[in-house]
Parts: C-alpha cells; sequence; structure tokens
C-alpha cells in the first residue's frame, strides 16, 4: 500500500497530543496505518514493528518528528499526511494558563508564577529526573508522574529533596491530592480528616473515594512512587509523608497503603510506626504482614477495609464491610444456576493495577486461583498477556500494554476490544471490570465498557456473560458516580460499591458454578 | 519538614510540565496552574543531558560560585586612567610580540583580514620594510602571536596589538585590574580589516605620535574617565555600545573637551586634526567600551565552580569562549558567518567570518544583548522594533542576572540581561546574539555589511563537558 511520510526536524510535541492525532489519521477510510511520532529508538522500532519505517526515515533523531501515513490510494495517503501535519500547526492546548505568558523552562515558569509550590512533571523519562531536579533546585516539591525513572535518579532526587525539606511523589505517582486540589489521576472527595500516604495510585483512588462514600473526609493523599519502599531507595518519602502527616494539624486519622517493602525498609517503618502518635491504619498489598506493637496501628488486608477501619477511627462507629444491594445479590445468585455447561471462567479485564492485584488476593483467599500478566502466585503467569487462560485477570495498565499507547484509564479502545474478545469465548462465564473515575480518567468510562458489552452480546454465541463491575469514583467527580454506575446496570452489569466487595460477589458465582459455595 | 507542613498548609500552585491536560484539569478546579511548552533540554542529547545532571548535583557550590562571579560584575567601576605605549603599558609585551583578536590561531591558520593587519602592524615597528618581508617574518617562527586576552587586552575585528602602538588604560576600581584596548582608526582602510597602505601606517604613526600623547596630558588634567556613567547614558540615547557607539563617543568628547584644549595649549593645528578626526570617527568609544567590559569580567574570572561565561572572541577562524571557574582553556569552534544587511556591491560571498573581541560587550550584557537600547540594528536582519525587545528578553534566558546600572527605556527601564550562564545556553538550546560588522575576507578592503551571529554552540557544549567533569570532582 503506498506510504507517504514528512520529517519535521526539531519539532517537539508531547506523545499524549501526538497520539491523539495518530488515532484521528488511522481511523480515516482507508488508512492502514498512520502515525505521528517523535524519532525516538523506541519510536522507530515501533514504527517499524507498524510496516511505517521506510528506509528514508531510518536516519531521523530524537528531536524529528516523523507523520507516516499508509492506506490504500496514494491519494488518500497524501491528504491525510497533509490533515495529519495542518492538525500539529493548530494552535497549542494552553488551556492550564493563568498568563499571557507561554513559559519555556521551569526557571521561567517560576518567575511567571512564584507562588509555584509544585512542579507536576510527566515529561518523557528520559529528561524526567533532569526536570525534577530543576524544580527541586528553585525550592519546589515535585509531582513526578512519569515513569522509566532508573532507580538511581530516583535515589538521587529524594536525597537532594529530603536535605532540603522537600516533597518528591514519584517517579511513577499517579494520584495524590494535597490540600484540597487533585493532581494528575484524582478524584474528586469529600474534605475532613483522613490522611493518606500511598505507593499507589489507584489504591490511593480507591481508598480515598471509598472513604467519601462512607461519609468520611480526606486532609491529604500523599503518593510516593511504587519503588519508594524497596530497600535501595528505603521509604524516604514514604516517612517523610507519615512524619508530615502526623505534624498536620488537619489530620487526625493515618492510612498507609503499599505492597510489602523490602526487609531493611519494613524494620524501618515498623520502628517509626512505634512512634506515631496518631492512629494509622496500615494496608500492605499481596498479603504483606509487618510486626508492630504499637495498639495505635491498625493492620488491614484489603482497601476497602483500610477505608471503613479510617472512617470508623473518626467516628467511632464500627462499618460492616460493603456489599451490593438487594436486587444485585438476587441478579447474582440468578446468574449463578444459568451458566451452560461450557461456561466455566472468569475474566478480570483492570485499568487499576492495585484493583487488579486486590481481585486476585480476594479469590486467592476463596482457594480460586487465577492467571495473570501480573500473578500473585507462582506458576499463573500468563504465556501471552494478550490469550486468556482458565480464571484469567489482566492489568491492561501495565508497560505490555502502554508502550506507546495510551493508558486505559485514558482512552478505552484496547480494553473495549479485549471486552468484546473475551465475550466471544463460550468458555467465558463471569467478566469484572474496574471503571475509574476523577481527573485525568477519559471523560465517560462506563459509556465505552458499556458500548463494548453491548457489541460483544450482540455476537455472541452461546450462554450469557455475567458483567461484575465497580466503579471507583464520587459524586463530586467530573464523571458523577451514580451516572456512571447507572450506565453500567443499563448495559446489564451487576454493579457493586467496592472492587473488595465486586471481587467476593464474583467469587461466589464461581463457587456456585463449581458446586463448591455454601451461598447459592 | 516544615517545607512539606507549609505545603499542606498551603495554596496548591502547579507548574506542569508535559501532559497538557493535568494544566486544564487544575484550571477547572481553580487551582492556579502553569503549562510549560516543554521540549527536551539540550535538544534532546542524551550525552549533555548527562553533563547538565552532573552539574545539577554540584549545583549548592555552583550557586555560590555564579553569586560571587555575579556580585564582582555588579562591583564594576571601570575608568579610562591613562593612554601610553603597549610595551609601556601592558605587562609581558615585548619588542617581538604581537597581539591579535580571538583565542590563540597560527600565522598559517589566520583569515585574511588578520594577516593583512599582523602585516601592517609589522612594518609600521618597523621589523620589515615590505609586505613580503613581514609575511616571511610571521611564517618565521621569530613573532610570538598571542590573544590579547592574555594580556588583558581586547582589539576589534582583527584586534591587533603591536609594541609601539598607544592602548588605553582602564581600571576597574572596585578590583584594581586594569583592560586595555587600541584606538579605533575609524571606517575604511584601516588596520584592523587588513590594510596596510601608507595612509593606514602613516594614521598608526600620528595615533603614536600626536592623539595618544595629547591624550595622555588631557586625561592628566581631566582626571579619570567614568566609563561606566557614560555607558549608562548612551544605552539610554539609541547606543548599544558595540554597533552604535555614536551617543557615546560623543559624550565621551564632549567630557574631555575642556581638558584637550587645556592639554593642546598652543597646538591648535594638533587639537583641530585632533577634533576633525573625532567628529568623523562614529565609534571611537567602541574600543573603551570594550576594555571596560573587559575589566569588568575579568575581575569575575577564576571564581571556582562558576559557570559563568567570561569571554567571548573570534580571530576570523575560530569563535572561542571563556568560562570563570574554568580557568584559561579556550573552548572553541569554527567562526561562524554573519547575517545582515550588505553595503551595495558585497555579497555573502565576499564576507569572512566573525571577527574580533567586541563580543566582549554581550559578555558583559550590552551589544546585541541591549538590542532594545539600539532598535536600528534589527533592520540589517529585516526586523522591527519590537523585534529589538525580544531579542533583549530572548537574551535573558540564558543569563544569571541583570545589570542595574544598564537599564533599558524601551522596556520599561528594565535593567538589561547579564551573566551568559554555559549551562543555560546548552540546555536552552539558545545561542548568545551578538551584532556586528562585516568584514571583506580579503585583507584591506574594509567593512561590506553588518548584522547578527550567533556564538556557536559547539563552544558551550564543550565548556560544559568540561564543567561537568572538574565541577563534579569531590
Amino acid at each position: 500500500m503506498p506510504i507517504r511520510w514528512l520529517v519535521k526536524p526539531g519539532s517537539y510535541y508531547d506523545s499524549v497530543s501526538l497520539m491523539q492525532l495518530s488515532t484521528k489519521a488511522a481511523a480515516t477510510p482507508g488508512v492502514r496505518a498512520a502515525t505521528a511520532m517523535m524519532a525516538t529508538p523506541m519510536n522507530l522500532e515501533t514504527m517499524a514493528a507498524d510496516g511505517l519505517l521506510v528506509d528514508e526515515l531510518k536516519g531521523a533523531g530524537p528531536n524529528d518528528l516523523l507523520l507516516v501515513v499508509d492506506a490504500a490510494e496514494a491519494d488518500v495517503a497524501e491528504t491525510v499526511l497533509a490533515q495529519l501535519n495542518e492538525s500539529l500547526n493548530a494552535a497549542p492546548d494552553h488551556s492550564g494558563e493563568s498568563q499571557t505568558v507561554v513559559p519555556r523552562s521551569t526557571a521561567e515558569a517560576k518567575e511567571a508564577l512564584p507562588g509555584a509550590n509544585i512542579a507536576l512533571i510527566s515529561v518523557p523519562g528520559t529528561y524526567a529526573a533532569y526536570e525534577a531536579a530543576e524544580a527541586l533546585r528553585l525550592g519546589m516539591h515535585v509531582h513526578l508522574f512519569s515513569d522509566n525513572v532508573t532507580v538511581e535518579q530516583e535515589i538521587a532526587l529524594k536525597q537532594y529533596a529530603a536535605k532540603r525539606g522537600l516533597l518528591v511523589m514519584g517517579p511513577d505517582c499517579g494520584t495524590a491530592i494535597i490540600n484540597g486540589t487533585p493532581l494528575a489521576f484524582a478524584n474528586v472527595v469529600r474534605r475532613g480528616p483522613i490522611g493518606v500516604v500511598g505507593a499507589s495510585g489507584t489504591g490511593i483512588q480507591a481508598i480515598t473515594v471509598l472513604i467519601d462514600r462512607l461519609g468520611g473526609g480526606l486532609s491529604h493523599a500523599i503518593g510516593t512512587g511504587g519503588r519508594d519502599l524497596k530497600d535501595e531507595v528505603g521509604g524516604i518519602m514514604f516517612l517523610a509523608g507519615l512524619e508530615a502527616l502526623e505534624a498536620d494539624a488537619s489530620t487526625e486519622v493515618i492510612v498507609l497503603v503499599s505492597k510489602p517493602p523490602g526487609k531493611k525498609t519494613m524494620q524501618k517503618v515498623a520502628e517509626r510506626l512505634e512512634q506515631c502518635r496518631k492512629p494509622v491504619v496500615l494496608c500492605l498489598l499481596r498479603g504483606g504482614k509487618i510486626n508492630v506493637m504499637n495498639p495505635g496501628v491498625h493492620p488491614v488486608s484489603n482497601l476497602e477495609e483500610a477505608a471503613r477501619q479510617a472512617v470508623t477511627l473518626v467516628t467511632g462507629n464500627a462499618l460492616s464491610a460493603l456489599t451490593g444491594d438487594e436486587a444485585t445479590n438476587q441478579a447474582a445468585a440468578a446468574a449463578a444456576v444459568r451458566f451452560a455447561p461450557e461456561q466455566k471462567f472468569l475474566r478480570g479485564l483492570y485499568s487499576g493495577g492495585t484493583l487488579c492485584d486486590e481481585t486476585m488476593l480476594v479469590l486467592k483467599d476463596m482457594d480460586l486461583h487465577t492467571y495473570s500478566n501480573v500473578p500473585i502466585e507462582d506458576g499463573y503467569a500468563l504465556d501471552n498477556a494478550r490469550v486468556s487462560r482458565e480464571h484469567t485477570v489482566v492489568d491492561l495498565g501495565d508497560d505490555e500494554f502502554t508502550r506507546g499507547k495510551p493508558h486505559p484509564m485514558i482512552d478505552p479502545s484496547q480494553r473495549a476490544h479485549r471486552l468484546v474478545q473475551e465475550m466471544a469465548d463460550p468458555s467465558v462465564a463471569v467478566i469484572m471490570l474496574d471503571v475509574v473515575l476523577g481527573y485525568g480518567s477519559n471523560a465517560d468510562p462506563a459509556g465505552a465498557m458499556a458500548k463494548a458489552i453491548e457489541t460483544g452480546r450482540a455476537a455472541r454465541k452461546g450462554g450469557d456473560v455475567l458483567i461484575i463491575a465497580s466503579v471507583c469514583g464520587t459524586e463530586t467527580d467530573p464523571q458523577k458516580l451514580s451516572a456512571q454506575e447507572a450506565i453500567l446496570r443499563n448495559a446489564g452489569a451487576l454493579v457493586y460499591p467496592s472492587n473488595t466487595a465486586a471481587a467476593r460477589a464474583a467469587g461466589d458465582v464461581l463457587l456456585a458454578l463449581e458446586g463448591r459455595g455454601s451461598r447459592v | 519538614m516544615s517545607e512539606i507542613l507549609t505545603l499542606l498548609g498551603s495554596e496548591v500552585q502547579v507548574i506542569n510540565l508535559g501532559i497538557p491536560s493535568f494544566a486544564a484539569d487544575l484550571a477547572a478546579v481553580g487551582a492556579p496552574a502553569l503549562h510549560v511548552d516543554w521540549r527536551p533540554p539540550a535538544g534532546g542529547s542524551v550525552e549533555l543531558l548527562a553533563h547538565l545532571t552532573a552539574l545539577q548535583l554540584a549545583d549548592a557550590k555552583i550557586a555560590a560560585a555564579n553569586e560571587e562571579a555575579m556580585n564582582r560584575l555588579a562591583a564594576f567601576q571601570p575608568a579610562l586612567i591613562g593612554i601610553d605605549q603597549a610595551m609601556r603599558a601592558i605587562p609581558g609585551v615585548d619588542s617581538h610580540t604581537i597581539l591579535h583578536a580571538g583565542p590563540p590561531v597560527t600565522w598559517e591558520r589566520m583569515c585574511g583580514p588578520q594577516r593583512g593587519a599582523v602585516i601592517g602592524a609589522l612594518m609600521f615597528e618597523g621589523l620589515a620594510a615590505t609586505p613580503e618581508e613581514a609575511e616571511a617574518l610571521a611564517a618565521s617562527g621569530r613573532i610570538k602571536f598571542a590573544p590579547a586576552h592574555h594580556f588583558g587586552a581586547v582589539g576589534p575585528m582583527a584586534g591587533v596589538i603591536s609594541p609601539s602602538m598607544p592602548v588605553f588604560i582602564v581600571e576597574n576600581k572596585a578590583f584594581g585590574n586594569r583592560a586595555y584596548s587600541t584606538m579605533n582608526e575609524g571606517l575604511g582602510k584601516v588596520l584592523r580589516f587588513g590594510a596596510y597602505t601608507a595612509e593606514v601606517l602613516d594614521r598608526l604613526a600620528w595615533f603614536r605620535d600626536g592623539l595618544a600623547p595629547l591624550l595622555a596630558k588631557a586625561l592628566a588634567v581631566s582626571g579619570p574617565v567614568d566609563l561606566k556613567s557614560l555607558t549608562a547614558k548612551a544605552l539610554q540615547m539609541g547606543d548599544e555600545c558595540h554597533n552604535r557607539n555614536l551617543a557615546a563617543t560623543s559624550l565621551f568628547v564632549r567630557e574631555l573637551t575642556p581638558a584637550l584644549i587645556e592639554a593642546a595649549g598652543d597646538d591648535t593645528a594638533l587639537l583641530q586634526r585632533v577634533a576633525t578626526f573625532f567628529a568623523g570617527n562614529d565609534h571611537f568609544f567602541l574600543n573603551l567600551s570594550m576594555a571596560a567590559c573587559k575589566a569588568s569580567l575579568d575581575a569575575a574570572h577564576g571564581v571556582p565552580y562558576s559557570t559563568l561565561v567570561t569571554a567571548m572572541s573570534r580571530n576570523g577562524t575560530d569563535f572561542g569562549i571563556r568560562v570563570s571557574g574554568l580557568g584559561d582553556q579556550w573552548f572553541t569552534a569554527p567562526a561562524g558567518m554573519v547575517e545582515g544587511l550588505y553595503f551595495p556591491g558585497y555579497t555573502e560571498a565576499d564576507a569572512n567570518p566573525d571577527m574580533g573581541d567586541s563580543a566582549i560587550t554581550e559578555t558583559f550584557g550590552i551589544g546585541g544583548f541591549a538590542m532594545a537600547a539600539a532598535p536600528a540594528i534589527v533592520k540589517f536582519v529585516g526586523g522591527n522594533a519590537s523585534d529589538s525587545i525580544s531579542y533583549t528578553k530572548e537574551m535573558g534566558l540564558i543569563t544569571l542576572g541583570t545589570n542595574k546600572a544598564y537599564t533599558l527605556p524601551t522596556m520599561n527601564f528594565a535593567p538589561g540581561p547579564q551573566g551568559i550562564d554555559v549551562r543555560a545556553v546548552v540546555s536552552r538550546n539558545l545561542q548568545p546574539l551578538i551584532n556586528t560588522g562585516i568584514a571583506h575576507k580579503a585583507p584591506g578592503v574594509g567593512q561590506i555589511g553588518a548584522g547578527l551571529v550567533r556564538a556557536p554552540m559547539a563552544c558551550f557544549e564543550a565548556a560544559l563537558a568540561a564543567a561537568a567533569t572538574e565541577f563534579s570532582k569531590q
């Protein structure tokens, strides 16, 4: 098929804008493939794999922008290429600006906004540590959303920051909420006296929205990035966050959420917790355990329990586990007995890694074992993350799926595609979904899933698939929790108030299916 | 810790680098947010990024050093205190020393105009009787060629200084160090463009025997001339004191006139010739401007860990820079071609590459950096008056601070940007801008145009690499 291309040397555009333009161009009728990409070595490989790397482009460098269109006819390719080029020249999105000056560096920006106290950095990993250090140099705290930052760079940044008393949230920190301001992927949550420190973005999101759902409120949510508690980094920012919340007048209860720390860091955290003057809810995912004598420290085993325990510590009132409402529970029970004989398996399609983990843990506790691209048990790794096997729960936000492609919380198309694929599989009985709302997320994630469910259902031969979902969001989120839940229900999904509840419900259905469960 | 606690109690104000929607979301919730039009630092080069990162790690030392260096610049007090022959005024200059503009260069590699100036200088010194003898002598190894910079001196274009040429003596009163420069010959057939005819040598002789002695006497009468206040006034009168020196020249002559008259006494013929010479030379102040900048910058050179650029200079073949914390090293690259307007009859094909020590003015923050003061310059590159302000603002992106003594009326009397930071040049991928004349590449033809040129990035990249190695040693 004829390929047309254009090289724009010395141009720079952010990868999200380029992906949006690529997607639009590729969707044009008659186009086989199209891309707008900076010619980094990794991108050139991706282009080669897509059959778009013509010989003339092989010498392009990381500061060159490549536009390539492969179409059925030459004139289509040329037209689409011209349109692609024109969209680039359209006015850039500066809607976030509060001033007319357009700064080109952090230093310039700081002069224009002298009160700036956080640099929110999501530039490509190669440059992220440099930019973070520049921000620290200028006396700002850093929210480092970027990943692909080396552990050496992380350690250097955090040690420098610690010396200056500054916070580095990240790398790979998806979520923070400071003094009511949501940063990156974060929900709009009621204010209150519960503070959170988390090494997981979706973990923070899940806990903060549950606190809101349970009537509680959040003082601050401090993210640390997923690697902070490994022994090489030593929990620098996790401990700094804990110390800050302990001193913060507006915080009464502290929730800590993370995967288990490295051995040495575990020791440091335990020692620090013994000294803690405020009640702490400790949620170590993947079944981690820590030895702390301090009766003010409350270990919990899942995200929902963390939120419930925190709210209870504030109000003094015990809260029972969240479950589906009457109608939902009845529908689940009814569906459990209606599966066709060949329907046996669960497929969990997750956009949030921590929610994916939690589901696998809840199921494992019910003696239901799941394959995954991020398995929690030995021997349960999928050979091919794109092909499910028996009970499978996948994290579609993992690197495997997001190299050169947008995260599923932003762009639901990969997950929608996978959903339709699973619904075409006659051995599938239950599909689980998480739907994450808030800033940063897609404008209508439930809508996208509902559409995919309809498409899947229309094409399905064999017994109905039971869709079990939970929405991680609040009424005050832009997408509105109740509206999103309604969309899913209208598409025939059973919607639960937390992922924990949804996972338990799914487990019950599977046990009934296997004839093992006591509940039918 | 208290910083984090302060953050928790404050309104969050964000600077956003990367995904634009993050800034839009913050605006939607009413949080002050500024999105940066970001591009990879240092043009995306991973190697340069590694150097920049190494320097970030040494930031505390570098910041303190740069503050010291900038304080020294701010303390500048350049004064013209005298005029005398180079071999008497400049320590180390002997009978066979020939100084030249730019970083070190051999006779073999010198460009046409500079060779012409060397030939003229050797004949002026009486070391050679003909141009052929002069060339043979120059190639013989018996002449000690050296950058004027190495002797505390600066010269425009070919910048050749020979032992018996009179030089201005400028002292930086704040630190006691001195800088020297020759007197400006005017335009047309002049030594600095490589001419060595009898007319040129005669003028040099008159400088030595007539003009310089009179000026020396006049200075003894008037006392030191404050070059800082002259420059400050000139910058508010349409000069940038590199390519536009008319106001400064006029102010200088006005200031010295009473002393000149007294010093001349009965020698009205000499006084008349001097007055006529000044009246016809719009650029007489240039060499004083350069010496003042040199004296001011030399005081800030040699501060360990400082990334301040203390010299930018060209010999018509190479462009070189020096950095305060990197000692005597020159970081060089081929001199570029000037982009501008040509006088009738000349084109780029006739042009010599960029030449002269006059970029010391931009190094100090005037010249091209103060283009907002002299909008006429941008016409040479097809710009308009607001472009001249844009250029000055652009240079503010690569400088460590401003010069409070030199304020620019067209920018609401804002102080001009000053103090080129080698890190910023590389990370911002933004080269210092220089206003300059264009010389014909053949010796002796003269100036054929004027315009703008950018200092080569390669010089700054090399300096950055050296700084990354030097400054990250424990």
